[in-house]
């Protein structure tokens, strides 16, 4: 098993914290991810930008929270057999969890590369596969962590807290 | 620059219905590539791009676009004009290339969006 944490320095306390108090979500929103379903792909960030917009969270955070969630979901529907988006959504931050059924991440060092892709044809004439998925989610949380195996299944997760 | 000069300078056609001629434009990105779009826009942007599928619409949900310019004569589908008419968001069509549309606009003054 591989593992991969992105922490940037300031919200190291905080993620602790948050595992200490164990706080209950306000809102936990869960959307299927199918296999190469490019046609309703998005459409469970989109849901989770707009409730966040609601709730009065600032359009800079919107946007993060919305790009790297686009991304992972992108990911699940371009890379996996399928899987599944769990957004929790708290006072001050939003957790997105998403797990799929496989088949994982070989090497999750080079998956991290700019321009490193495995995209298929498919992937690549939908307009992705540029090989910025991953460094784009890094580039938009505060805290991204992977879990995965080869041949296995793999769990992204996402911690953005509102500014 | 006013929508009515671009669609002028890329001998374009407005696909939307109800579009503003005079609704200016403040400024463009041009790829073909979801992940650069996502990655460079931080205000509202029209994109120029050659992706003809129905997740170009669905990026507007994420990022603030004003409009969206097809270009190398591409044609966007019913579903995606009716996906952007929900979304009031303007789609264009040219039969120029990316970089031909991008330079002529880039020279006529429209500037490349925050990165």
């Amino acid at each position: 098993m591989a593992e991969y944490w992105h922490i940037v320095p300031e919200f190291d306390s905080r993620l602790q914290e948050f595992r200490n108090s164990n706080p209950e979500a306000d809102v936990v929103l869960e959307f299927e991810i199918a296999e190469k379903d490019f046609v309703n792909s998005g459409k469970g960030s989109a849901e989770v930008k707009n409730l966040l917009k609601r709730l009065g969270v600032d359009p800079d955070t919107l946007r993060r929270i919305a790009v790297a969630s686009y991304e992972a979901e992108i990911n699940v529907t371009a890379h996996s057999k399928g899987g599944k988006m769990v957004s929790s959504i708290y006072d001050e931050m939003i957790h997105i969890a998403f797990r799929d059924k496989g088949p994982g991440i070989g090497d999750i060092d080079q998956a991290m590369v700019p321009g490193f892709s495995t995209a298929d044809d498919l992937v690549r004439e939908m307009g992705f596969g540029a090989g910025l998925g991953l460094p784009n989610i890094k580039k938009n949380s505060d805290i991204m962590h992977i879990v995965s195996e080869r041949g296995s299944s793999t769990l992204l997760e996402i911690f953005i807290f509102y500014s | 620059m006013k929508l009515q000069e671009l669609v002028a300078l890329l001998e374009a056609e407005v696909v939307t219905p109800d579009a503003e001629l005079d609704m200016e434009v403040p400024c463009a990105f041009a790829s073909d590539m979801i992940s650069d779009i996502l990655m460079c826009t931080k205000e509202p942007t029209l994109l120029l791009t050659g992706i003809t599928n129905p997740q170009v619409i669905r990026l507007s949900d994420m990022i603030d676009l004003v409009g969206v310019v097809f270009v190398r004569g591409k044609q966007p589908s019913q579903e995606i004009i009716d996906m952007a008419i929900e979304r009031k968001l303007l789609l264009v069509k040219t039969k120029m290339t990316l970089y031909r549309s991008s330079g002529l606009l880039y020279n006529a003054g429209l500037r490349s969006c925050k990165i």
